[in-house]
């Protein structure tokens, strides 16, 4: 696993191609997006998914506390798929969660999918955090920013090569803005190059896409709504 | 036992001056003494006549309301023209019998009008059959049913489509015990199999129709030069349009949609006579399609561009002549094809085949002599799939109550399911129950319950709903509409939604005949106008392209290997050949034969394997992994349907044991754990076993939300679950794609010993075609997306100047040139 570096308000961040970000002077993990027990939540409307997607996405996290030993984690929202998620753990999964809410600080950035603070689990929330010159926000505030962090739209791109396209989960970044990849097991994605998305990066930018053992980095265009990144 | 016909009907049939063939009256007779019938015939045999005659006999001498048969066909457009054809005699003779069509199309007041007062003769497909089995009051429906007659058996027997509708017989044959079964079907290479799928209790009776005029099958090449390489037959045009001008109805099948759109382009471009020529393929939108149809019907049509879309279907009578652009890949399918002309029994079917390149001349002449031979090939029908059986369970209780042990009876009375085991069917019906997930919180979320006495019912009027709305076993690619946003617009069609991810606005592409110009993706739709020039951009339908048969394969080499046969070939494929023989060996029958030379700063590999491209396919995968440890340095390979090529930048050596059989060994194992084709077929497992909808009742907007992407399922479950039923069902399916692998293990067993390496200074006469093809073909399947992507950075920051770009590049060969009148495009066949 090769971490990325970029640099944001003046501040040193590594991306993982895990799909988080570490502060190193900070000691702060950065995760997006872990929708904990959407696979419960499609179950109760008739959808059989299996049921282990907390269990995958707390390994996830597990790995990423190993390698880094955070004090800090910030979860940028939507880190329960909807409110009564963090009722519906499973006591083995909640007990992990707990533990790791102990081994560091814990953030919960409040989303549109969990807008209350989760129950029986440790940590703090808050509707947006700051440290130093940055802000870590659920979703992106529109305009002119510097330094802000965010998730919630789940991007990912698509690169077309050798008469296919390959999709990958990304990072998003134009220099003042940096939008995370969604972490959850269960988790899909927008295209980078939905107005949603590509609305908030104007002047275009970079995108690095998740690999197995490190990122993949290509341009993003200017107004790249609609159009190939290649 | 051939009998007579009773009247009306010897009346009605000596009216129109016929007499009844004797299978007609064969399968009259074994249906009146109640027994079921596999009927095997060639088209234009009037075989769907035999099917009927015995169910209008019948009615005629016992009018009653109530549903008397059911016919089935894999197609909509051939069940509502066989409800036309017998609305005729039925008239005619003033038969008190009621018909009707029952498809995805039909309205819904149609369909109450079905359920409240059934017709005599309901003509269907499996998918909607499917759907009037899950409803409540099907025991009431089906009760007096006394006869099912199966179109086109071949084309279902074998497939997910054809193992729903044996489980839906055998549910039927516990509703309407005395039903009695008719399978109409072509001549196949698996004869029992198909025999097995019609019976029902007591073995089918086998009525087969033989003789009839042999088809007569030539050949034409282009004028000037023969390609060396390509697949699109571009260049014989002209000699395709001559054959069009001096017929009256062509239809002009070629291999893939992106051929058909090239194809079709370049005879627009010289059809100064404006000869309506029109162009029929899946991804058309189906009005334009029934437009064609309907043209075609008419007789208003000279020639059809047409891919397996045109392949099954309705009788068109007026078809003088088939033409086969590019390989034919198989005899059957190639007799399919042929079959499309002269649906008359007593006379030949014509059929030419054009040839795209040298190879291709090779296989066309192996295709000929097979036709001769009426050497049919194919593979032999595999085991139902479990989850075309999780579908079934469910559609069943969603109609009525079931007891697993009387379920299980039923479904082994299917014949794709006659060697199902308890085991396998307890872990599908717990699938479909709750999940079936090893996990018992899980538990409180379920489909199905059971009541005290031990049988299951579903557990809410929402959960039918929600199958009803996902019954069906063709899962498609995701597809994104094509909108003409200018006059005249419109909906055109579909193309795969990978294709348009790799489109900038701007670009130009190829796609119902036409030069369209991309705009935007608006949502779900493609947004287009009038492209103007540039170089267009065409589909390259995924899956469009399937291999040569084994048979096939194997009768090129034996030509290949005798020169007294080589006077069938016209003279530039023979001086080639025997150029190849002075300065290299031909490739031998039971040999392997291996050339290695150089070129550039680079070293290649040729092997003859005559596999099949998807099989060389893996075999580069596998050979490049293992010249890699050989220390060779591979750079990359190509596969056709013929040989493999691979190219390496030091000189691969000892061959004989790069080519042993562990090389099916790790590598296969480390290939298979990365490969996109695992996860391919466990979407389609997903999906076809209800584990994702595609259809979700009042969500059909937000759908793309709410379904969870099934690479992350399949991520999750392999990792918790590895043993669940539908990853069982996904290896058990994928096994049936890894034929090639079963290729490629043959091939190693036989070559065994006997591997000819040839090396050589230069290239060989019979490598330059696949040389040709470096640099034009993608070398997908061999790659890891990883890979591809550290490729694509890579190439990008060469192309932005900052690495430097490799030293080699192959060559294209120049395009043809021909005069290009400038002619307005076919617009109105479109």
């Amino acid at each position: 696993m090769t971490p990325a570096p970029v640099h944001l308000a003046g501040e040193r961040l590594m991306l993982d191609p895990e799909g988080a970000l570490f502060w190193p002077a900070q000691r702060l993990l950065a995760v997006a997006d872990l929708h904990f027990e959407k696979g419960s939540a499609a179950a109760t409307s008739g959808s059989l998914l299996p049921p282990w997607d907390t269990r995958a996405t707390l390994d996830r996290m597990a790995g990423l506390l190993r390698r880094y030993r955070p004090d800090t984690v910030v979860a940028l929202g939507d880190s329960f798929h909807d409110a009564k998620g963090a009722t519906r753990l499973l006591p083995q999964d909640q007990a992990r969660l707990a533990a790791m809410t102990k081994a560091a600080a814990f953030v919960w950035v409040l989303g549109n999918h969990d807008p209350t603070p989760p129950e029986g689990i440790g940590g703090t929330s808050a509707e947006e955090w700051r440290v130093g010159p940055l802000v870590f926000r659920h979703q992106a505030t529109p305009g002119r920013v510097l330094g802000e962090l965010c998730g919630h739209h789940h991007p990912k791109a698509h690169i077309p090569t050798r008469g296919t396209v390959v999709t990958r989960p990304c990072f998003v970044f134009d220099g003042r803005r940096l939008m995370l990849p969604a972490l959850g097991a269960y988790t899909g994605g927008l295209d980078v190059r939905a107005p949603a998305i590509a609305g908030l990066f104007p002047r275009g930018g970079r995108v690095f896409l998740l690999g197995r053992d490190r990122l993949f980095s290509f341009a993003l265009p200017a107004r790249a709504a609609a159009g190939a990144l290649l | 036992m051939t009998g007579t016909l009773p009247e009306p009907f010897a009346a009605w049939f000596a009216a129109r001056g016929w007499t009844p063939r004797p299978h007609q009256l064969d399968v009259l007779a074994a249906a009146q003494a109640g027994e079921s019938v596999l009927l095997i015939a060639p088209t234009g045999g009037g075989k769907t006549l035999a099917g009927f005659l015995p169910s209008l006999v019948d009615l005629h001498a016992n009018p009653r309301p109530g549903m008397h048969t059911l016919y089935v066909s894999p197609l909509k457009a051939l069940a509502a023209d066989i409800a036309r054809n017998l609305t005729r005699p039925v008239a005619d003779m003033s038969l008190d019998i009621t018909i009707d069509t029952r498809t995805g199309d039909t309205s819904g007041e149609r369909r109450r009008r079905q359920r409240e007062a059934p017709p005599n003769l309901l003509l269907t497909t499996p998918e909607s059959l499917a759907l009037l089995v899950s409803l409540p009051d099907a025991p009431q429906m089906f009760a007096s049913l006394a006869a099912v007659v199966v179109d086109e058996v071949h084309a279902l027997a074998g497939t997910k489509r054809g193992d729903q509708l044996a489980l839906c017989l055998a549910r039927l044959s516990t509703l309407a015990p005395g039903a009695r079964r008719t399978g109409l079907s072509a001549t196949v290479a698996h004869r029992q199999p198909l025999v097995d799928y019609v019976s029902s209790g007591t073995p089918a009776r086998v009525i087969e129709v033989t003789g009839g005029a042999p088809p007569e099958i030539t050949m034409i090449l282009p004028e000037g030069r023969l390609p060396w390489s390509g697949h699109m037959g571009l260049f014989s045009a002209p000699e395709i349009l001559a054959r069009i001008r001096a017929a009256g109805m062509t239809i002009v099948f070629v291999n893939t949609r992106a051929q058909a759109e090239l194809l079709f382009q370049e005879l627009w471009k010289l059809n100064d006579e404006t000869l309506p020529i029109a162009i029929h393929h899946g991804s058309l939108e189906l009005e334009s399609r029934k437009r064609v149809e309907a043209a075609m019907a008419e007789g208003r049509l000279r020639a059809v561009v047409a891919t397996s879309s045109l392949d099954l279907g309705i009788d068109w009578g007026g078809v003088d002549q088939v033409l086969q652009v590019g390989a034919p890949k198989g005899v059957s399918r190639l007799l399919q094809r042929v079959g499309r002309a002269n649906h008359r029994m007593d006379e030949a079917s014509r059929a030419i085949l054009v040839p795209a390149n040298r190879f291709e001349v090779l296989e066309c002449e192996a295709a000929i002599l097979g036709v001769a031979a009426r050497e049919l090939d194919g593979d032999p029908p595999r085991p139902g799939g479990l989850d075309v059986l999780a579908q079934h369970l469910l559609g069943v209780a969603c109609s009525a109550a079931f007891h697993p042990d009387a379920m299980f009876a039923e479904v082994r009375r299917a014949a794709p399911y006659a060697d199902l085991t308890r085991q396998d069917f307890d872990a599908v019906l717990g699938f479909v129950e709750d999940g079936g997930y090893a996990l018992s919180a899980y538990e409180r979320y379920r489909r199905l319950f059971r009541d005290s006495e031990g049988r299951m019912h579903v557990m809410s009027e929402r959960v039918a709903r929600t199958h009803r709305m996902n019954i069906g076993t063709i899962v498609e690619e995701p597809l994104l509409k094509v909108r003409h946003v200018g006059r005249g617009g419109g909906m055109l069609g579909e193309v795969e939604e990978y294709f348009v991810n790799m489109l900038s606005p701007g670009d130009t592409f190829m796609f119902a005949g036409r030069l369209l110009r991309f705009l935007r993706l608006r949502e779900t739709v493609c947004e287009v106008t009038d492209g103007g020039g540039g170089d267009p951009k065409v589909p390259a339908y995924a899956g469009g392209r399937m291999p040569m048969t084994t048979n096939l394969a194997d009768r090129v080499r034996a030509m290949l290997q005798d020169p007294a046969t080589w006077h069938a070939f016209p003279e530039p494929v023979q001086e080639w050949l025997r150029l190849q023989k002075a300065r290299s060996r031909l490739p031998g029958r039971h040999d392997l034969l291996v050339e290695t030379f150089p070129r550039g700063d680079r070293w290649y590999l040729v092997a003859y394997c005559f596999e099949g491209r998807n099989a060389h396919q893996t075999l580069g995968m596998l050979l490049t992994r293992r010249m890699e440890r050989f220390g060779f340095q591979p750079l990359g390979f190509v596969a056709t349907d013929y040989v493999l090529a691979t190219w390496s930048a030091r000189e691969p050596h000892d061959v004989a044991r790069l080519f042993e059989q562990d090389m099916l060994g790790d590598d296969l194992e480390a290939w298979m754990a990365e490969s996109s084709m695992l996860r391919r077929t466990f979407r389609n497992v997903a999906v076809i076993a209800g584990l994702i909808e595609r259809h979700h009742p009042g969500a059909e907007k937000t759908r793309r939300q709410v379904t969870v992407n099934s690479d992350l399922i399949y991520n999750v479950l392999r990792r918790h679950q590895p043993d669940h039923i539908l990853l069982r069902a996904t290896r058990a399916d994928a096994a049936g794609g890894l034929t090639d692998v079963a290729r490629i293990a043959g091939m190693l067993a036989r070559a065994k010993g006997r591997i000819r390496h040839m090396v050589l200074s230069r290239v060989s006469p019979l490598a330059v075609p696949v040389l040709l093809d470096i640099g034009r073909e993608s070398v997908r399947s061999g790659e890891s997306d990883d890979d591809l992507l550290a490729e694509a950075e890579t190439l990008v920051a060469e192309a932005t100047g900052t690495a430097e770009p490799p030293p080699f590049r192959p060559q294209r060969p120049a395009p043809p040139q021909r005069p290009r009148p400038d002619r307005r495009q076919g617009r109105l066949f479109a």
